[in-house]
């Protein structure tokens, strides 16, 4: 089976400090993938490196078949990768539907199907009660609920979330896992994210990569990764309890 | 011209004359003399954009103004525009800090362009108010002891530019040395680096900020009281010395003050040389294409940072 | 639509369409001033109010639109529905020129703006010395029998005049109506919420704002060959001038920008209240010039310190016309 999405020693360097260190990765068609390390290790760095906002300076990024490195945001976006933002980045001045919509319209025909096609996504994140609200309005968790919405509906083959659960209660976290689940199970969606919150990880993931200085310091099942006694070292903590 | 002074020829053909080479350096003189004037206005504005990030689309109108002040102080009173100088930069001063403090304020959060339509709407209520007040008429200050020309070798120095442009030298060293050497000049460097970082180490950045406008308005006002001697005063003055002033600083550096002054300098030199070698009224022409090729190629300036 | 909204439209067209008919000559000129700034705002406020960039150098596509297709008919005489195309050519270059510049530089917001003025000065400059279109001295148009309409060239009475400025709002009115539906104006607004997010869902800022770079430009350059027709002279010092761009945002920002209704409501309001002003000035005998733009200036601000939105936003609300 070949990868969807395959990094090949990927690196970037700001201001002669190197935030990602040639690092190699590849996500398999259907999996879902945690990315995890402490702060400044490089995992949003990566991830604007693969949605094209960042231009790698050595490596190859290749996306179902073809080579995405260089290419620009919306271009990688029309290859079929779709990405949240961890500061969350809604059209606030237009409606919950209206968001969703602009990115339906990215493979609907016309405003209409965009329409009807917004409209599922939103039911199916449970936004619909909602869907006429200007986006400003909406609570945190609702908003980063319409960034999943809005990137979904530009029917993605692999999904990036960047800290998505971040600032969520327990339950609603619980909530957007099982949606997550649902999603990759019903329509084969690939998904890559960025967490912190070990209980989406551990419920998640079926494989778990760990970044520290900007390389990959362990690449396993969650189960190992949480035994790895350099993840231990560098981030969980001897005492973590999952 | 003939005075007995042996003429230099210089090859710069201009609709097949040649130019006096003394002509050129008189003009170029002219040049840096005006600009340090308008270095002064240009130095205000990069002072309340630069730190107080105000886009002060009304800058010009503020400089006439205090132009209109001097002349009317010296039409009323006989005060001398170098003497009105001090009490209208003080008065322009309280009227920045209050204005800002007012009414810019709330639009620090607000989106870039409500605050330049803001001082758009300023910037009209104030040339139109002047136009309504005073009339479409120009005005001058001329003043007995500046109609002697100073010479300096062959060189024939307006006395009038002399004297503002040391002024104008004056005020800036006043304005750097504030800056550079007393602790409310260092706090405001400092808010200027960074807004997030001034307000947790406790620094008043709405008092700074106020202060800041207070001070580039200041400015504003004893380079108008300068300018007065240097050209004629219409209400129409104010949009065209806003743009300049934009020019100037764009051109200098956003945010570098000795940008500033040598934008102004730059842009007064160039302006007496297109008045010289294409027609008076293109001057302006050649002020704005260099805008246009400093934003796209520098957009940081000659010396400001890189953005 | 609102049903509301729907019947206050309707009767606004209806209105609009008898108008000849019952007024006299002087609120026929008044309309049209009306209607050419609704239309010159409603172009404005597709770069501004749907994509977000501040232009303060629209008096640009104005002045080379109006000269032209008012050298072609001066000098060759070609009339204006042939000269439109040379106009509009031109304004879409300029514009194009300017959008790729900018963007290709990255250039925004405020140097965005500085950009634009820098551009529309530089041609009232230039036309000032472009002696083929009459330089300084400005070009005129032969003015032909006022009571012969002759819609070929554009010569007739300002009824015909008032029609056609009519017929070009109400276009301008369906287009941006259509807009607000389509793709062109999911994706504008998008870009003007927040460029990144729009890019992550696949849109290409660059090409969607040289999109309402040049439609904005062509929209104003046809409003240019309508007013060299209307005057018939031009000069550059009129029509280029810092003043006409603001004369054309001024709608926009107290109508509401981004708004369908704001720019025709801005261009009434002000219009009225400013000719209302400068007739109670006249009446007290005085004779003083700058009260009209006095007044734009205060209303201005008024509305950017209290009423953000523009007038129209809250206006809807009030008298329960949003959907």
């Amino acid at each position: 089976m070949s990868a969807l999405l395959r990094l090949h020693n990927v690196s970037k360097t700001f201001r002669g400090l190197s935030a990602v260190t040639s690092v190699s990765l590849a996500v398999e068609p259907g999996a879902i993938v945690a990315l995890i390390g402490p702060n400044g290790a490089g995992k949003t760095t990566l991830f604007n490196l693969v949605a094209g906002a960042l231009r790698p300076d050595s490596g190859e990024i290749h996306f179902n078949g073809a080579r995405i490195d260089g290419l620009r945001p919306d271009q990688v976006c029309g290859a079929g990768i779709g990405r949240t933002f961890q500061i969350v980045k809604p059209f606030a001045g237009l409606s919950v539907l209206d968001n969703v919509v602009v990115g339906a319209l990215k493979r609907a025909t016309g405003v209409a199907e965009a329409k009807r096609h917004g409209a599922n996504i939103i039911a199916q994140l449970g936004l619909r009660p909602k869907g006429d609200w200007p986006a400003s309005a909406l609570t945190l968790p609702d908003q980063k609920r319409l960034e999943v919405a809005r990137a979904l509906a530009t029917r993605p083959k692999l999904l990036l979330l960047d800290e998505v659960m971040a600032g969520l209660r327990p339950t609603e976290c619980d909530e957007m896992v099982a949606l997550f689940r649902e999603i990759n199970r019903r329509e084969g969606l690939t998904i890559l994210l960025v967490e912190h919150v070990m209980r989406a990880i551990m419920a998640l993931a079926d494989s778990v990569l760990v970044l520290h200085h900007g390389e990959v310091i362990a690449q396993d099942a969650p189960a190992q990764v949480v035994r790895n006694p350099a993840v231990l070292d560098c981030y969980l903590g001897e005492d973590t309890e999952l | 011209m003939n005075r007995g002074v042996q003429h230099y020829t210089l090859s710069i053909p201009t609709k097949g004359e040649f130019i006096d080479f003394i002509v050129l350096a008189n003009v170029l003189v002219s040049g840096v003399l005006t600009g340090l004037v308008y270095g002064l206005m240009a130095l205000g504005l990069s002072v309340i954009f630069g730190v107080a990030r105000v886009v002060n689309f009304a800058h010009g109108e503020l400089m006439a103004v205090s132009m209109y002040a001097a002349a009317l102080s010296f039409a009323a009173f006989g005060v001398d525009p170098f003497l009105a100088a001090a009490p209208v930069a003080v008065v322009f001063f309280v009227f920045g800090y209050m204005f800002q403090s007012t009414v810019i304020q709330p639009f620090i959060t607000r989106p870039d362009h409500a605050q330049f339509i803001l001082l758009l709407a300023v910037a009209i209520i104030i040339t139109n108010s002047l136009l309504i007040v005073f009339g479409p008429d120009a005005r001058s200050v001329r003043l007995d002891y500046l109609l002697e020309s100073i010479e300096l070798g062959p060189l024939l120095i307006d006395r009038g530019k002399l004297y503002a442009a040391l002024v104008a030298c004056g005020a800036a060293a006043a304005l750097f040395a504030f800056f550079r050497l007393t602790l409310t000049g260092a706090a405001i460097r400092a808010c200027a680096d960074s807004w997030l970082g001034a307000k947790v180490t406790g620094l008043n950045v709405k008092r700074l900020y106020a202060l800041t406008f207070g001070l580039g308005t200041a400015c504003v006002a004893v380079a108008g009281c300068m300018m007065i001697l240097l050209v004629d005063l219409t209400p129409g003055l104010g949009p065209a010395y806003t743009l300049l002033a934009f020019v100037i600083v764009i051109v200098g550096g956003l945010g570098s003050m000795n940008g500033a002054l040598v934008g102004g300098v730059l842009i007064g030199v160039s302006e007496a040389l297109a008045g010289l070698l294409l027609a008076p009224s293109a001057k302006s022409m050649f002020s704005f294409a260099l805008l246009i090729i400093v934003l796209l190629l520098r957009p940081r300036g000659l010396l400001g940072e890189k953005l | 639509m609102n049903p509301r909204a729907a019947y206050l439209l309707a009767a606004l067209s209806a209105l609009l369409l008898v108008l000849p008919l019952v007024a006299d000559s002087y609120l026929i000129s008044l309309a049209t001033l009306i209607l050419y700034l609704a239309y010159t705002g409603q172009a404005w406020n597709l770069m501004m109010g749907f994509a977000g960039q501040l232009s303060l150098g629209h008096a640009l596509y104005l002045g080379v639109g109006a000269y032209g297709a008012a050298a072609l008919y001066h000098h060759f005489g070609i009339g204006p529905w042939a000269g439109m195309w040379l106009a509009i050519g031109l304004s879409v270059s300029l514009a194009a020129s300017l959008g790729f510049l900018a963007f290709r530089y990255g250039i925004s917001g405020v140097y965005f703006t500085l950009l634009t003025i820098a551009f529309a000065e530089f041609a009232r400059i230039g036309f000032d010395h472009f002696n083929w279109v009459g330089g300084s001295g400005g070009l005129f148009l032969k003015v032909a029998q006022r009571d012969q309409i002759d819609i070929f060239n554009l010569r007739g009475t300002p009824v015909m005049f008032y029609y056609v400025m009519l017929a070009l709002a109400a276009g301008a009115f369906a287009l941006c109506a259509w807009c607000l539906q389509s793709r062109p104006g999911y994706y504008w607004r998008a870009i003007r919420e927040n460029e990144e997010a729009a890019e992550a869902l696949g849109i290409d800022a660059l090409r969607w704002k040289m999109l309402a770079i040049v439609s904005s430009a062509a929209m104003t350059a046809l409003a240019g060959v309508f007013w060299a027709f209307y005057y018939n002279n031009l000069f550059p010092e009129q029509i280029f001038s810092i003043g006409r761009s603001i004369e054309i945002i001024l709608g926009p920002i107290i109508g509401g920008i981004g708004t369908l209704a704001g720019p025709i409501l801005g261009a009434a309001l002000l219009t009225l209240i400013a000719d209302g002003a400068t007739e109670l000035v006249a009446a007290l005998g005085w004779d003083v010039p700058g009260v009209k733009q006095l007044i734009y200036g205060i209303i201005l601000f008024a509305v950017v310190v209290f009423l953000p939105q523009g007038i129209w936003p809250a206006l809807a609300r009030k008298l329960n016309l949003s959907k």
